[in-house]
């Protein structure tokens, strides 16, 4: 099975070189796409066969090659397996979408190498079983995201983030490389079994914690760490954006879970409370950012933030728990956020594609020049209509299961001893409950503006709908996020093996249940039947439309809109973007943004217009980022002058070096 | 005998010493060239004695290399390279003769407290060649580093060369090879440096390096 996997892999790989040759051609693109998607199928399969059978045993193998008296380890474990299907789940649908998409792709020299081995290294690392290939393929998997991310390199702005991402890599990189130093450095071995077996000093175990959170966390965009992630993802073209947030946000997930529930061992409480103190704001702050954009793919990018704080409170309850030997609870909280992976990998990688759509269709990421677009795109806007209430936690569909199961984990947080616990969960579930309201609100101006309405510029007018790759695409992850949120329960029971092997439990098994009800604890307590509440909308929406059309009139009539008593009722007179979220800034803007809004007045008499200028600041850029770069900047001018000495005086310096040295030798 | 062979041994490290003193204080061309070949000379002697103490003939190669290169051919060379520059009656501003023995006391005596703490366990004979050794590559490093005319500093970087030679026959076992490309390696940049020579003299009508600062146009 894992030679299967690692072949699948190395196709992946050799696709990128050929991709080299392919992209001359004209049918190349669909090659290069149609491969990965063979071999990311493949993947999925076989990750899903070892996830699905209990039975199985744990797979593992050493390649000779890598460091000459390690070689790379390679092993699937469930949790691997959980984040290999994930992982190729969502690789297999931006293939297939890239089938239709890819073909616009102005210079396909840039994006045919680097994605099927983006695809290969992101495997890589949830397959590497040592951590040196672990590190290997991570920074693999970095470099080719930043070759894709400035691939429309004319850009300056794709320039500047392709240069911040690669800053934030290398940086977490390095904090994930000494974190494994730390780990090894008690046997001095770099596989995982032997790091597993060894147990560290709480200090050491701390400083991993703490170096896998800024590693793992700078790659996923927790907050304060997410400064290039709406930069980078929106650069790159939309099926890499939708591979980079959908895909790569769990690849570094996979990387925080398997050091800090794998490799650590057993957790103290207090590391619950940073992972949580980190999560929840992440998840509020994330989406407070995604409502004052209006870039389409910005919004989604931030949106990404928001879910990837959701999850890692999953993590923290999980952690909370599994400290304090709740295991049922934790493996409640576990199952939640690892659910929730599944289920944004789906709805982000469906939301991009369909941003995708439309920039391709119209040209424009900018909502306040779209509009209208359900008429032009109806396909399209039907299936980003699924994704927009997916993704807003909405039942019956997926995005609603797991956050509610991380609420039950949360409601749960009463039972913890810790006071220090018992305090912070409720704080942190209030920002979540905030996060999910906010989102909805969200994803409402994302579809409203972009979708509804009347077309704000020539380009929306003149939309076609897209291809029928891309619409297969699109309905395919549509369609996954509805099964998986009428039928959550198979899901939990497939997550059972991972939760067992990671937290020491699994949730109660939900396939016998009536009516494919999913109980996260006793049916006393809680329960949610998806079946039943999709059966109940789709009635109620069905008799409220027969009612309407039978009641009132079954005439289809076109009318002009009311206009308000405008005279002249141009597309501009509509509610904007930035109007939408104006409530929201006024609310929370002031403090978290230092928004200003600076109204002038023409003096009276005078024909110039009035003009509203909003004023916005990112706090976090300000003062985390700003004086580190003020910094660097000093440093190097200072240091500069060192490049224009005399011959006689660099002569002076190693001489002067020499002897400092000999001195420190000699006292 | 022991205290004997000990006795030249350390008067030849000594005298090598005192050569690169020599050097320093030296601020006419023709006699810096003159005292490197003394240097050299030095240096042959002390590896040949050293190859007759430790009954090692490949040290006489070593020793005849330095006799014939570095006593013999790099100052004749040197010699009517300065002539066709035509400054062979230049007189050069070194840093003020001085401060720069004072300086070369110092680094004498550090290398000396440096190598007598870290050699312990070595015999005397090698931890007494080893401390002269390093004094010579300081004393050719700081030779470098106060002369500003290019000829100068190659005649430095050579003295400095001639005590890594001494360090290296000091202790027992150095394969020839290391010795014959060591010396290789000094014939090759000597012949770099003498066409870097003749191109800034091309270029700039003159060897002192401070022409080259100036064309960089860098602030002094």
């Amino acid at each position: 099975m894992i030679a299967a996997a690692l072949t699948c892999v190395a196709v992946l790989l050799a696709l990128a070189p050929a991709g080299i040759v392919l992209a001359t051609h004209a049918r190349g693109s669909a090659v290069v796409y149609g491969a990965s998607l063979v071999a990311t199928l493949a993947l999925c399969v076989i990750a899903l066969s070892v996830l699905l059978d209990p039975a199985h045993p744990t797979l593992s193998t050493t390649l000779p090659v890598g460091l000459p008296w390690l070689g790379a380890h390679f092993r699937i474990d469930p949790l691997a397996a959980f984040f290999l299907s994930a992982i190729n789940f969502g690789g297999a649908a931006a293939s297939l979408f890239a089938l239709g998409y890819g073909r616009h792709e102005h210079s396909p020299g840039r994006v045919l190498p680097f994605y099927p081995a983006y695809l290969a290294a992101m495997n890589a690392v949830v397959l590497a079983d040592d951590a040196f290939s672990f590190l290997v393929a991570w920074e693999f998997m970095s470099l080719a995201s930043w070759a894709l991310v400035v691939a429309h390199h004319r850009e300056s702005e794709n320039v500047r983030a392709g240069y911040v991402y690669l800053l934030m890599a290398s940086f977490g990189t390095l904090t994930l490389l000494l974190a494994f130093g730390v780990l090894a450095g008690g046997s001095g071995s770099y596989d995982f079994a032997t790091i597993r077996a060894t147990h560290l000093t709480p200090m050491l175990s701390t400083a991993v914690l703490l170096l896998a959170l800024l590693g793992a966390g700078s790659k996923a965009g927790l907050v304060p760490l997410h400064a290039w992630l709406p930069l980078a993802h929106p650069a790159a073209p939309s099926h890499v954006s939708a591979l980079m947030s959908g895909v790569m946000t769990k690849v570094a997930i996979y990387g925080f879970v398997r050091v800090v529930f794998d490799l650590l061992g057993q957790p103290e409480w207090w590391w619950s409370m940073l992972v949580l103190a980190i999560g929840g704001p992440s998840a509020t702050l994330g989406v407070l950012y995604a409502l004052m954009q209006r870039d389409i793919k910005r919004v989604l990018a931030y949106s990404t933030i928001e879910n990837i704080g959701i999850v890692f409170v999953g993590l923290g309850l999980a952690l909370a728990f599994k400290a304090e030997g709740m295991a049922w609870v934790a493996a409640l909280a576990f199952t939640a956020a690892l659910l929730h992976v599944l289920n944004h990998a789906a709805f982000k990688s469906l939301l991009f594609f369909g941003a995708g759509c439309v920039l391709n269709a119209t040209g424009e990421r900018d909502m306040e020049r779209l509009g209208g677009l359900i008429h032009r795109m109806p396909q399209t806007a039907v299936a980003m209509l699924i994704g927009c209430v997916a993704i807003s936690a909405l039942p019956p569909f997926n995005g609603f299961v797991s956050e509610w199961l991380t609420f039950q984990a949360i409601l749960l947080s009463p039972q913890l001893p810790s006071w220090g616990l018992k305090l912070i969960i409720p704080a942190v579930g209030g920002l979540l409950a905030l996060a999910a309201a906010l989102a909805a609100a969200c994803f409402v101006k994302l579809y409203g503006i972009s979708f509804l309405g009347r077309a704000r510029g020539e380009a929306a007018g003149g939309a076609q709908e897209v291809d029928r790759f891309s619409l297969a695409a699109l309905f395919a992850l549509a369609a996954f996020c509805l099964v998986a949120g009428i039928f959550p329960g198979l899901f939990i029971d497939a997550l059972g093996p991972v939760a067992t092997a990671m937290v020491g439990n699994s949730m109660p098994h939900q396939a016998g249940l009536e009516w494919l009800t999913i109980v996260p604890i006793a049916e006393s307590r809680s329960s949610y039947n998806g079946l039943l509440l999709f059966a109940f909308v789709l009635l109620s929406g069905s008799i409220a439309s027969i009612a309407i059309h039978r009641l009132a009139s079954d005439r289809l009539r076109r009318a002009p809109a009311w206009d308000c008593g405008f005279p002249d009722s141009s597309p501009a007179i509509q509610y904007t973007a930035s109007s939408f979220s104006q409530p929201i800034r006024r609310v929370f803007g002031t403090t978290i943004f230092a928004a200003r809004e600076i109204g002038e007045m023409p003096p009276p008499g005078s024909a110039a217009p009035a003009r509203l200028v909003v004023d916005m600041h990112d706090l976090i850029w300000d003062a985390l980022y700003a004086p580190i770069a003020k910094a660097i900047g000093f440093a190097t001018e200072r240091i500069n002058v060192l490049q224009f000495l005399t011959i006689r005086r660099y002569l002076a310096l190693v001489f002067v070096a020499l002897i400092v040295l000999l001195l420190v030798l000699a006292i | 005998m022991h205290g004997l062979e000990f006795d030249v041994a350390h008067l030849l490290a000594g005298t090598l010493v005192l050569a690169s003193f020599m050097m320093l204080y030296q601020d006419r061309l023709t006699a810096l060239l003159n005292v490197y070949a003394l240097h050299a000379l030095v240096l042959a002697l002390s590896v040949a004695w050293q190859a007759f103490i430790q009954d090692a003939p490949h040290l006489y190669v070593t020793a005849f290399i330095a006799l014939v290169f570095k006593a013999t051919i790099i100052p004749v060379a040197l010699h009517r390279i300065i002539v066709r520059l035509g400054i062979h009656r230049e007189i050069e501003t070194a840093v003020g003769v001085g401060l720069t023995m004072m300086a070369g006391i110092g680094l004498v005596a550090l290398s000396m407290v440096v190598m007598l703490r870290v050699t312990p366990g070595a015999d005397a004979l090698a931890r007494e060649d080893l401390a002269f050794a390093l004094s010579v590559v300081l004393l050719g490093l700081l030779i470098m580093v106060t002369r500003r005319n290019a000829v100068s500093q190659v005649v430095g970087f050579m003295s400095l060369e001639n005590g890594l030679v001494l360090a290296a026959t000091g202790a027992k076992g150095m394969p020839l090879v290391v010795e014959i490309s060591v010396a290789f390696s000094v014939l090759i940049a000597f012949i770099v440096i003498g066409i870097f020579l003749f191109r800034i003299r091309e270029r700039f009508d003159s060897v002192d390096i401070q022409a080259l600062d100036r064309f960089r146009g860098e602030r002094r």
